[in-house]
């Protein structure tokens, strides 16, 4: 799907991001094309969460410098509700229950938010549940989590259905989807990632984070990227995450303190 | 003015009444005159706004014959509706279906006051008030194995104050779900006194809607429940819009082995101050309580909930939990929570917790993260932490449009 005459979706340029007066992101540099799905992995606190809740607009990071342009704009001075508006969309790695709050009424809210955005005609509750029904059948999931409350008592397949279907309706530019694949079986995890498939369109772009290279073979990715202490180390394609599975990060050690001797 | 005497005028301006309230009157009255109003010394009004409990005092119960002009929602075609007007001769204005009936005078005499008499609080200033100022009664039975639907809208009038005794009679077996309105008028007051007996496997399914509307108003309610055996009693109550409201929900379970519910919510904004001061006893063994009150302070408001719960010896086998949860959505609004738990009997299962906190970042962040406005997240996280309790309501209910006013006022 990728072509030379690309354009490019998402563009982050030497990002430096703090939380609590902690730099937690120290550069991070990264390109991402219409059509293209890129691997982000790395060991837990490298900042791979950090750097797509820093996409996404999540108030308690702070950005010391850098930028991040969607579509050549700068989008650091928007609010999350604006980034998502305009087709950032971000799965949660623990998708938050809101108790009380109907997930149908909640999906059929953010689906018209966007929606507003695309120039599309909002969604009255009947045309909404219409359009929800057809894109359950994407994840596989249950109507009856419609009825329940945002998250609350799903299981955590279920929750990350719950976000897969999110995707689904809000029909993003970049869908950034962290661990989507942690806690899911592989019967769930065939499903969800079945669904980012054929969400995939040549316009979109996806960012996978992930652990494990099972979720890649389901996913075959353009590119993957190794992050560690805050900052992307090393590009490479599918074979990337391969060698990684087989031999572990240890490797990024041996770079670093190659790195280091040489200096 | 000192309180005393505003408490004294109030009392000279008061109508007086005949019939069965005569005797109350004079109760009241003696009461006030003898202690007068309440200070800061004594623990149950302690944190009360006295300058608005004077204010309260200070709007005339005279009667005039101007009708009450307010429009309400149409009724539901299963739920019989009584309107309280003051202003009118008689307080029944409905033919009541077969199954409830007005009380002879010899069960009025035996119940009125004596249920509230059964709570055992000294220096019930709430309850004086009540019986001080109200003129007529409404006192009806549900009849045996009978079971109805019923909603009391009591409405108020501009600049006055007005104040009902209510007296309900669950017979054996019998079940009533009643849906009641108080709503609020601006530079208004309302005193109820409400007195409610069941008796054994009688059920009654109580929803309280208080909504202070405008500027002013005021509301201080006493509800005093005497249950039976095996009787079940759920109450779900919402408290907004009033400058001053006072809720004071008292249920004895006076043989034990019954149930209790309670769900309640209060919502303050600006300068409001609103209480809810429940008192739940245990009488006899084997009883059950599950008591919710949710409470969401904004701008420079104040919400406070005193929950007693009295579980003597002879109380064996108790269950009883309550939970005052409470949102602080501004640094100068104000809550003050005490559960008080007096436990003598041993063998019990009580449980008891408060919490007070903001809305959640992280909740408000997955909303946003989906393209929903600031305001609009707000709105949703405020519905579904009303939920809890609103969700008890029955659905016709909505037709008071109390869901957007709770959250139009508190998002605004």
């Amino acid at each position: 799907m990728i072509s030379s005459t690309s354009e490019t979706i998402l563009s982050i340029e030497n990002l430096h991001a703090s939380v609590e007066d902690q730099e937690i992101l120290h550069g991070v540099n990264l390109v991402v094309k219409e059509g293209e799905i890129h691997a982000i992995m790395g060991r837990n606190g490298s900042g791979k969460s950090t750097l797509s809740k820093v996409i996404a607009g999540h108030p308690s990071y702070k950005i010391e410098s850098g930028s991040i342009q969607f579509k050549g704009k700068n989008i650091l001075e928007l609010e999350p509700e604006e980034r998502a508006r305009i087709g950032i969309f971000l799965g949660f790695q623990y998708p938050v229950e809101i108790p009380g709050v109907s997930n149908l009424e909640f999906l059929r809210v953010a689906t018209n938010s966007r929606r507003k955005e695309l120039l599309k005609s909002e969604l009255d509750t009947f045309q909404f549940e219409d359009l929800v029904k057809d894109r359950l059948k994407i994840v596989e999931m249950n109507p009856a989590f419609l009825e329940r409350s945002v998250n609350e008592g799903f299981s955590g397949g279920e929750k990350k259905r719950n976000e897969i279907l999110q995707m689904a309706l809000l029909e993003p530019i970049i869908s950034i989807l962290d661990e989507t694949d942690s806690g899911l079986d592989i019967d769930a995890l065939r499903i969800v990632a079945s669904g980012i498939n054929r969400l995939s369109q040549p316009n979109s772009a996806t960012i996978l984070i992930t652990h494990y290279q099972r979720l890649l073979n389901e996913i075959t990715p353009d590119f993957v990227h190794i992050m560690a202490d805050g900052k992307i180390i090393k590009t490479g394609n599918k074979e990337l995450a391969i060698d990684l599975e087989k031999s572990g990060y240890d490797f990024i050690d041996k770079n670093t303190k190659e790195k280091e001797r040489a200096k | 003015m000192k309180s005393s005497t505003i408490c004294q005028e109030w009392l000279d301006s008061l109508p007086s009444t005949e019939g069965f309230l005569k005797k109350e009157q004079s109760i009241g009255r003696e009461f006030l005159l003898e202690k007068g109003l309440p200070s800061n010394k004594d623990e149950a009004w302690r944190l009360s706004n006295f300058k608005k409990l004077n204010s309260f005092l200070t709007l005339p119960t005279i009667i005039d014959n101007e009708d009450i002009k307010s429009i309400f929602p149409e009724k539901d075609e299963n739920r019989e509706r009584i309107i309280i007007n003051p202003n009118k001769n008689s307080i029944l204005n409905i033919n009541l279906p077969n199954g409830i009936e007005e009380l002879n005078n010899k069960e009025i005499e035996e119940n009125l006051g004596q249920i509230v008499k059964l709570t055992n609080i000294k220096n019930d200033i709430s309850v004086c008030l009540n019986q001080a100022s109200s003129l007529e009664i409404l006192a009806l039975k549900v009849k045996r194995n009978f079971n109805h639907s019923l909603e009391i809208i009591i409405p108020s009038i501009k600049e006055k104050s007005i104040s009902t005794r209510i007296l309900f009679l669950i017979e054996e077996g019998a079940k009533l779900d009643l849906l009641q309105i108080f709503l609020g008028k601006n530079n208004s007051a309302q005193n109820h006194l409400i007195e409610i007996k069941l008796e054994s496997k009688a059920e009654f399914t109580h929803g309280l809607i208080s909504l202070g509307e405008e500027k002013e108003s005021s509301s201080i309610c006493t509800l005093a429940v005497d249950q039976s055996e095996k009787s079940k009693y759920s109450l779900h109550s919402i408290l907004h819009g009033w400058d001053y409201a006072r809720f004071e929900p008292r249920i004895i379970q006076s043989e034990g082995e019954a149930s209790t519910i309670i769900k309640g919510l209060q919502v303050t904004k600006a300068k409001e101050q609103i209480a809810t001061h429940s008192l739940i006893r245990f009488e006899g063994p084997n009883g059950k309580l599950d008591q919710l009150q949710k409470a969401v302070a904004s701008e420079n408001s104040h919400c406070i909930f005193n929950g007693s719960i009295e579980v003597p010896q002879k109380a064996q086998k108790t269950e009883a939990a309550q939970l005052s949860r409470n949102l602080l959505l501004s640094k100068r609004a104000r809550i003050d929570t005490k559960p008080e738990l007096e436990i003598v009997a041993d063998d019990v299962r009580c449980t008891h917790g408060a919490t007070v906190s903001q809305l959640q970042d992280e909740e408000l962040f997955y909303l946003l993260s989906r393209g929903i406005d600031n305001r609009h997240a707000n709105s949703l996280l405020l519905q579904g932490y009303y939920d809890e309790v609103i969700s008890h309501f029955p659905k016709s209910a909505c037709k008071w449009s109390f869901i957007e006013k709770l959250i139009k006022d508190i998002t605004k």
